[in-house]
């Protein structure tokens, strides 16, 4: 993978800050930055879902719950520690994101929409209905994580550090992806299934992989988010969080992955942010802002900032990230019902 | 026998609110291809206004005209403002709008007027009627009454009025129709304003049975949108349909299931829709456009 | 406060970290205890102010009231009450990093009355570790009073559900030995624990319920578990549902002509949930009905027109909550619950400890709750952590609830449960 001054510069950025950022801010920030990690991954699934291969899932918080309540009922019902649970999660969210991702090839747009909508609505039902192997509707408390021994810092930075190493993987693993044969595949199969397909491209084989490493990717979300709050209810995979997802990816620039670090930030902290503002009606503060931001960045703040860059620094033009800034076809692309 | 029959008498009163809230997201569909997830709360808030109105005494038919008339005035109002400057974005953009505007208004209710569940005034007779050992409620037969009827005058104003059909060419046809002087932009915002007074409607006429607080529609729109997928998004027939179908459905799967039961059927229901909708990807009454290259 | 770093001197990179922590960590000139000061106590707390249950945000709302009524008229022994209460949306990940926030960073001297069995299920381990109290838990789930070994921080308040489905079995097997109980019920831990009381309180008879109907917060109506009780020949009716399904409940089963005796769980009780299933069902909906009390009920001008304690409560409301519904039964927990916790704080002293604190609240007897029905005695032993267990049957009669005169202490079967 070979990356331009542009390019690598931010990431390298971004590398160090996080490094460094527990040590200059309050350990329940360092707390909260766990969840952002965990949001990040999975809003990472939704930028090679939705921003690359136009297949909208407004059910990842479904995937979420599976890999986190995998990662939890190892740990919980088979006593095994939890790094273990975190790979298994990814695998059983990649194979049942497969299995969705062959439906979803007969599905399109709003239809497909629904179909993951539906995911979202029905899996706390699941949940609570197998409960001798969840707990029900009162969910698993899980042992909190604790630092090896070699760590200098306490656990809550330990899980910090590990959290975003493993985000840092996903990012990693899925530019590797993107980057090839495989995210052309993709993005062509957004922007013009049919040429896509007369050139050779095999629909089939392309989407449905995007949607099992979407869904392993929320699978890793789902486990830490799991992991952090040492407990797990149908409440915590509410099908308001894979709203919520979809919100970050949007808000946070659906065709680039940073927009799924920036989004995940938006995720987290908007919220709580929202509630200083007026701590009676929290949510009307959410909706305006939400609002307002897409009236001023309509193509999320990754975008709008790709924007500025190139208003006022023409000089320095710089490479597209990941992806070049198109009128974004995908979302147009995904409303077309698919005729393959 | 008269299980079977009360079950889906009951299914069918459910599906009846289901439907009428679909239509309201199939005329939103219609206008400008998305779904708007604010459609419920923008109902239960104008049914709101319209409980106000009868709490200073004035009679519920003509808060209800009152109320109906300010959906569509503020439907047009926040196309204008806040949808309007989004058109040309992505459409998961204006979805996230919808969002937005979804959080804001469920959070104003509560503002405003408090979590206490209310009950609605009922146009409707109240006393239980009784056919053959089936019981169900003039307000059940009202609501289903009323939806047929706010179908019938959507289907006779898109294909019969002028101003019906340039809605519905500049929604298919957008660069077309402005070459043919329909001001586009304005038809959408017609749409909204539309879609808010069939979604008002909606509301009060289901507030009598749910009872009124700030989270009622959120369960109905959920399944609304399950009702208008299933009947084909853009039809507003197949919404109907669908919703009076997933009503039974649903009592039928819940009571007669054993291994489904109520906690399930939910799940169950989508489940079946989900299948129904790859075998036939358009919907029950929905036309398979051809796809543009 | 748990030590930052866990080795000390373990090479460069915990040195860098205690050098950049230094300047936020500055301790106080002294500090007898977290979140106390001379003239401060500060508890932190969280409600849902956004989301499905923001209906309870009002209990929050009632609880600041409370404190600044309080601190108006001199504190707790000189000390101001600061109340931290923040917004979880009833979201378990959400209120865990709240709490985190509460105790590591704002040092709050005692959680006090997080809302919801999931929440506070959540964070409990969390503060049990950290020593924080963890005070008057707004959930009826039996684990609070029953767990108090496991978690010495934390401690409920009001009665936990189990009792409450016991007392609606008594009633049944004493005045209806022949009853064919059905039963609605929310599919939640809400629901499970009213069941487990029921069949607890039923025993050897449990094969007087002769259906069982559950329903979920998603569903928009529970006309069909209606038609299916009825169609069972249930003959008594057990609703163990949220204040929106439970008028439903009411108003569907006389819609369907359906006239079982009808039992309705206590968190749905209210007048204004009353009232609106009598409007919408006729009077007949609701007439008869039996329910549980253990509040006042500010809806209820008649009954608590000239009681001392709806005074106080109307005062606090109309001064500090002005544009509030004060029928609006969630304020006036607040209230209760928020004069309870102001008692033990008092009773703990001057020297105001965490350890002190839960020593109290486990050991104390309060007589004098204004808000709480008439001779409710709210009363805690260091082996016995369920502060309220009485309450009072009362049948709708006509406008209103006709208490049955007897206080029913379920003590007993609270022990029973352990």
């Amino acid at each position: 993978m070979r990356l331009n001054t542009a390019q690598w510069v931010p990431i390298a950025i971004a590398a160090v800050v996080i490094a460094v950022l527990p040590a200059v801010v309050p350990s329940f920030i360092v707390f909260d930055l766990i969840f952002v990690a965990a949001y990040a991954i999975a809003v990472l699934g939704l930028v090679v879902l939705t921003g690359m291969n136009g297949q909208i899932s407004l059910g990842h918080g479904a995937f979420m719950a599976l890999g986190g309540y995998v990662a939890a009922v190892l740990a919980h019902n088979a006593g095994w520690p939890y790094w273990i649970g975190v790979p298994l999660a990814a695998v059983a969210c990649g194979a049942f994101g497969l299995f969705i991702g062959l439906i979803a090839l007969r599905l399109a747009g709003v239809y497909l929409a629904l179909a993951t909508f539906s995911l979202a609505v029905a899996t706390p039902s699941f949940l609570k209905h197998y409960k001798s192997i969840t707990g029900g509707f009162g969910g698993m408390s899980l042992e909190a994580v604790k630092a090896p021994a070699w760590f200098p810092l306490d656990a809550q930075h330990w899980l910090y550090y590990v959290a975003w190493a493993v985000a840092g993987i996903c990012f990693l693993l899925s530019a590797l992806l993107v980057r090839g044969t495989f995210g052309r595949a993709l993005r062509a199969l957004r922007d013009n299934p049919v040429a896509a397909v007369s050139f050779g491209i095999n629909p089939y084989y392309y989407k449905t992989l995007a949607f099992g490493w979407s869904a392993a990717l929320a699978g890793v979300a789902g486990a830490f988010l799991a992991i952090a709050t040492a407990f797990v209810s149908p409440d915590t995979f509410s099908f308001a969080l894979s709203i919520t997802l979809l919100i970050g990816a949007v808000l946070g620039g659906i065709l680039t992955f940073w927009g799924a670090l920036i989004g995940a930030l938006v995720i987290e902290f908007l919220p709580l942010l929202a509630q200083q503002v007026n701590a009676a009606a929290p949510s009307v503060v959410y909706g305006v802002t939400l609002i307002l931001m897409m009236l001023f960045v309509p193509d999320g703040i990754v975008g709008g900032l790709q924007r500025a860059v190139r208003r006022f620094a023409p000089a320095h033009r710089t490479k597209p990230e990941l992806e070049p800034f198109s009128p974004s076809a995908a979302m147009k692309a995904a409303d077309q019902p698919s005729r393959e | 026998m008269h299980d079977l029959a009360q079950q889906i008498v009951s299914g069918l009163a459910t599906g009846s609110i289901f439907a009428s809230m679909a239509l309201a997201l199939v005329l939103i569909y219609r206008a400008m291809g998305i779904i708007n997830f604010a459609q419920g709360e923008l109902a239960m808030f104008t049914t709101y206004i319209a409980w106000q109105l009868t709490q200073t005494g004035m009679p519920i038919l003509l808060a209800f005209v009152l109320a109906v008339l300010i959906a569509f005035v503020g439907g047009v109002a926040l196309e204008r403002i806040v949808v309007r400057p989004v058109e040309r974005a992505p459409q998961l953009t204006v979805v996230i709008v919808t969002l937005g505007l979804f959080t804001v208004f469920n959070g104003l209710a509560g503002w405003f007027w408090g979590y206490v569940v209310k009950s609605f005034p009922t146009p409707f007779p109240t006393a239980p009627l009784n056919i053959a050992g089936v019981a169900f409620s003039a307000q059940d037969v009202g609501v289903i009454v009323v939806s047929l009827i706010t179908l019938g005058l959507i289907s006779l104003f898109f294909q019969k009025t002028k101003i019906g059909l340039a809605m519905r060419a500049a929604a298919l046809y957008p660069e077309q129709s402005r070459v043919l002087g329909i001001h586009v932009g304005w038809m959408l915002a017609l749409g909204w304003g539309l879609a808010s007074a069939v979604g008002a409607i909606s509301g009060i006429m289901v507030a009598p049975a749910l009872f009124l607080d700030p989270n009622m529609m959120q369960s109905v729109i959920v399944y609304a949108f399950a009702a208008a997928v299933l009947g084909g998004i853009e039809s507003p027939i197949g919404a109907v349909v669908g919703g009076l179908v997933l009503g039974v459905a649903l009592n039928l799967l819940g009571t007669y299931v054993e291994a489904i039961g109520n906690e399930l059927r939910l799940a169950a229901a989508l489940a079946i829709i989900v299948v129904v909708l790859m075998v036939k990807p358009s919907g029950l009454f929905g036309r398979t456009t051809v796809q543009r290259v | 406060m748990k030590p930052f770093v866990r080795k000390a001197g373990t090479g460069m990179f915990a040195a860098v970290f205690a050098l950049a922590m230094t300047g936020s960590t500055i301790a106080p000139a002294f500090a007898a205890e977290t979140g106390v000061t001379d003239t401060e106590i500060l508890l932190g707390g969280t409600h849902p102010y956004s989301g499905p249950a923001s209906a309870y945000g009002n209990i929050g709302k009632g609880i600041a009231a409370y404190f600044s009524y309080v601190n108006d008229a001199g504190g707790v022994h000189g000390r101001k009450i600061k109340y931290i209460d923040k917004d979880d949306g009833y979201s378990p990940p959400q209120a865990v990093q709240i709490v985190h926030q509460l105790v590591e960073q704002d040092k709050v001297f005692a959680i006090f009355d997080t809302l919801g069995t999931a929440v506070n299920t959540a964070i409990r381990p969390y503060v049990n570790q950290q020593g924080v109290p963890h005070m008057f838990v707004a959930t009826g789930a039996t684990t609070w009073g029953k767990d108090a070994s496991k978690f010495p921080w934390t401690i409920g308040w009001q009665p936990d559900y189990q009792s409450e489905g016991i007392l609606y079995a008594q009633d049944v097997l004493r005045e209806h030995p022949k009853a064919k109980i059905g039963v609605l019920y929310q599919n939640d831990d809400y629901g499970e624990d009213m069941n487990a009381g029921l069949k607890k309180g039923l025993g050897k008879h449990q094969d007087l319920i002769c259906k069982m109907a559950s329903y979920e917060t998603s569903d928009p109506s529970v006309g069909s578990q209606i038609a299916s009780l009825k169609a069972a020949g249930c003959d008594t009716f057990m609703i163990f549902a949220t204040p929106k399904f439970a008028i439903q409940a009411m108003v569907l089963a006389a819609q369907q002509s359906w006239h079982p005796v009808t039992y309705l769980n206590n968190v749905a009780n209210a007048i204004p949930y009353m009232r609106a299933a009598m409007k919408a069902g006729g009077p007949g909906a609701v007439q008869g009905i039996i329910t549980t009390y253990y509040l006042k009920d500010p809806a209820n001008k008649a009954r608590y027109g000239g009681d001392a304690g709806m005074k106080l409560y109307n005062d606090i409301m109309t001064k500090y909550l002005p544009s509030a519904d004060k029928e609006d039964g969630n304020f006036l927990y607040g209230v209760a619950i928020a004069y309870t916790m102001v008692d033990v704080l008092k009773r703990a002293g001057k020297d105001l400890t965490r350890k002190r604190v839960m020593e109290v609240a486990s050991n104390f007897t309060e007589k004098d709750n204004p808000l709480v029905y008439p001779g409710v005695i709210i009363r805690t032993a260091p082996n016995f952590r369920f502060p309220i267990t009485q309450m009072i049957t009362a049948k709708w009669l006509g406008t209103d609830w006709s208490p049955s005169g007897i206080l029913v202490d379920t003590r007993s079967s609270a022990t029973a449960s352990k």
